[in-house]
């Protein structure tokens, strides 16, 4: 061990200086402080989510009833309405989320809209802290390259939203987004789709028996295209906002 | 002298990071001007899913911050550590794992993110099995510093090493509190945290990347770098004990700015916010303590390139740590938030500060390691004006097309609506793409010119055999 002259200690900070367990305790400690006062609040306090006061904003029927199936006739039957609340995603919306990750949309485009007036003018109503409850892990995002995508679901086209996907200058010319044709030309996997719901349920997501057990029928024949679009055309409509309510200080 | 050193030192591992630093660095940076490029010029994209922007742009973040950020601090610390505490490495084997398992979580790195394997959480993208190879070779580097310091020579724990311990515990907690993911697959995952407490924590770990890995530890080479260089003491102890205590503090509040007028609950961005601001006490302190360390030798600037280095390093620190907290405050983050503003920020430190005390300290340890001078002074000269001048071009361009971004989206015209679509903001960005492009390049020059300094500076060595000699002569003494 140390073999150095001992000198007598004049403070604690001298203490700590000549002690390596007490620094790395002693930082360990100071270190420690900021997180736990950020973080864990938000674990606890009801009032971090809007739908402790507005439980309307999530879909009473989440875990409960099946989302969407397909049925006999090999038509998608929804038990979920647009605005009916936040619920988890379809298997085929979740494959577009996993394509969305793992294209690095976020890199580029947010989906959480201040509350400003021009946000609200140019994206709609401000995003809620509800709203993304169950997205592991959040795609707020950063950076606006490209516009936000909070509430674009609905905004334009499936058809519109392939060729934007395939070709972004083809319809924006002054775009700057990268090309996706590569999207048309894969499948999705069942099995993989179940698994990663499984998953999501271990963390929360409350996806129910007949969620995963639909899934298979409903991501059959469906491209990673068709799932990134599906995906894109359920942002930000979940919730049927109100704006006479204050859903936040 | 040296001889001897050589001898009761572990320098070889230092020489491996060194170097490697360097060749991470051209590669980082070339990576950073493709995807520059690709923003003013998209067609660069080819329709080619691995080279498409959203999967090159983690490779280059991963590249700069963890390949050559990462290189540098490990070779940086063991010199330190070393030097600081009079004994050799606690553990050689360990340092050899350190430096081979860093440089496979690099490979892994390269190998995956092209192929879109992501947990798309920002400079934390890894996927959980390259996560675990990571934690278990940060733990092996914690604990062979934290054991050399526990046998030192020495009686006092010089600053430096302070500021590196602080910097491997936070990223301990970080990294392995950030990266807590179920597996769905051999490399997909998904974060246990979801929505606004998976951001916080995200941002808690983004902010603290920044303010652990790129400034403790940076500070660390500073402390201990530039009192050497300047063949001087450091201008300030009580000013370094102050500078420590409120980084160590203040600086894991910060991540909170990150999400003002978001989801998060206000109280939480407001904290954030005002710690941010107190930050500059700090930050300021440490930039003064390490500028004064050169008071009496101001003249060394004018001959000394590699002290020119460090410090236009500090006035970029300086200059930086003051954008920071402004960029904190609530009425400017509206306007900043989601811009190139913020880009421009991160590149002032990464390129002015981070790199700049790197590659300082890099041409510092490379004449100390193999014995001999640099190939060329005048190069070091040419890498510090490119640098100085590529860097600038970067941060002009972006407070530029950042402030022009944001002031465009809240503009409204006579008739009281937005005066601009969203893509006529992406149109008058292109000229500062374009020069941003330009000033990465610049950037970049200086970092090939480097490598081949530093290429040039090992064969000259090897010519005179001077590292040879310098290993030989202590056998003989």
């Amino acid at each position: 061990m140390a073999n150095y002259p001992k000198t007598k200690v004049k403070s604690f900070q001298e203490w700590l200086e000549v002690n390596i367990w007490g620094l790395i305790i002693a930082t360990g400690l100071v270190l420690s402080v900021g997180g736990i006062v950020e973080i864990v609040p938000l674990f606890f306090m009801k009032e971090t989510f809007e739908h402790a006061k507005f439980p309307e904003i999530v879909w009473d029927g989440a875990g409960k009833e099946v989302i969407a199936a397909v049925d006999d006739a090999g038509k998608t039957q929804w038990n979920w309405k647009p605005g009916d609340g936040v619920r988890p995603y379809t298997a085929v919306e979740l494959a577009g989320r996993d394509i969305f990750q793992r294209e690095g949309c976020y890199l580029c485009h947010s989906q959480m809209i201040r509350p400003f007036r021009d946000e609200k003018e140019r994206y709609g109503h401000y995003s809620l802290a509800s709203e993304s409850m169950f997205d592991h892990p959040f795609q707020w995002g950063s950076k606006r390259t490209g516009p936000d995508l909070a509430r674009v679901g609905q905004k334009y086209s499936d058809e519109w939203q392939r060729q934007h996907l395939r070709a972004p200058r083809s319809l924006v010319p002054e775009s700057v987004m990268p090309g996706y044709p590569w999207l048309d030309e894969s499948y999705l996997s069942a099995k993989k789709m179940q698994r990663h719901m499984r998953g999501l349920r271990t963390v929360g997501v409350p996806y129910s028996d007949a969620d995963i057990a639909a899934a298979p029928a409903l991501v059959e024949g469906k491209t990673e295209m068709d799932a990134l679009v599906s995906y894109l055309q359920s942002l930000g409509t979940m919730v049927a906002l109100d704006d006479s309510k204050v859903y936040r200080e | 002298m040296q001889a001897s050193l050589e001898q009761k030192y572990n320098f070889d591992v230092v020489r491996w990071f060194t170097i490697m630093a360097v060749v991470y660095l051209v590669v980082g940076a070339s990576v950073g001007v493709y995807i520059a490029s690709e923003l003013a010029w998209p067609f660069l994209n080819f329709d080619s899913p691995y080279i498409s922007f959203g999967r090159l742009r983690p490779v280059h973040t991963n590249a700069v911050i963890f390949a050559f950020g990462g290189c540098t601090l490990m070779a940086t610390a063991f010199y330190s550590v070393q030097r600081t505490c009079g004994v050799r490495l606690w553990s050689d084997k360990m340092a050899r794992f350190t430096f081979w398992g860093w440089n496979a979580v690099i490979v892994l790195a390269v190998l995956t993110l092209p192929f879109g394997l992501t947990q798309s959480k920002e400079y934390a993208e890894l996927e959980w099995p390259i996560d675990i190879l990571i934690a278990v070779v940060w733990l092996s580097f914690t604990i062979n510093f934290i054991m050399t310091i526990a046998t030192r020579k020495s009686s006092h724990i010089y600053v430096s090493n302070w500021f590196f311990l602080g910097m491997m515990i936070m990223i301990v907690y970080l990294h392995v509190v950030n990266s807590l993911a179920i597996p769905v697959g051999l490399f997909k995952s998904y974060s246990i945290f979801s929505g606004v407490q998976d951001a916080m924590i995200q941002w808690w770990w983004g902010h603290n990347a920044v303010g652990f890995y790129l400034t403790a530890g940076f500070l660390g080479i500073m402390y201990y770098f530039v009192p050497k260089q300047a063949g001087r003491p450091i201008y300030s102890y009580r000013l370094s004990v102050i500078h420590f205590w409120a980084l160590m503090f203040g600086y894991v509040w910060l991540g909170a700015h990150h999400l003002q007028y978001t989801a998060l609950p206000d109280w939480t961005g407001s904290l954030g916010a005002a710690v941010s601001i107190a930050m500059i006490i700090p930050s300021w302190g440490g930039a003064v303590n390490g500028m004064m360390t050169l008071s009496g030798a101001w003249d060394r600037l004018r001959t000394d390139y590699v002290l020119r280095f460090l410090i236009i390093a500090l006035a970029f620190y300086a200059m930086s740590t003051f954008e920071g907290p402004v960029m904190a405050l609530k009425t400017v983050n509206a306007l900043s938030h989601y811009t190139d503003w913020t880009i421009g920020h991160v590149h002032s430190g990464a390129l002015g500060w981070v790199a700049g005390v790197s590659i300082g300290a890099i041409y510092h340890l490379m004449t100390r390691l193999y014995h001999t001078e640099m190939f060329s002074e005048r190069l070091i000269n040419f890498h510090f004006w490119t640098a100085t001048i590529g860097t600038v071009i970067y941060i002009v361009a972006m407070w530029v097309s950042g402030i022009m971004q944001g002031l465009m989206w809240r503009a409204y015209d006579e008739y009281g609506t937005l005066a601009y679509t969203f893509v006529e903001s992406v149109d008058a960005m292109h000229p500062y793409y374009a020069m941003r492009a330009i000033g990465g390049g610049i950037f970049l020059l200086g970092a090939v010119v480097m490598l081949f300094n530093v290429l040039m500076t090992v064969r000259k060595s090897a010519v005179e055999g001077s590292l040879t000699k310098a290993r030989a002569l202590a056998v003989a003494a």
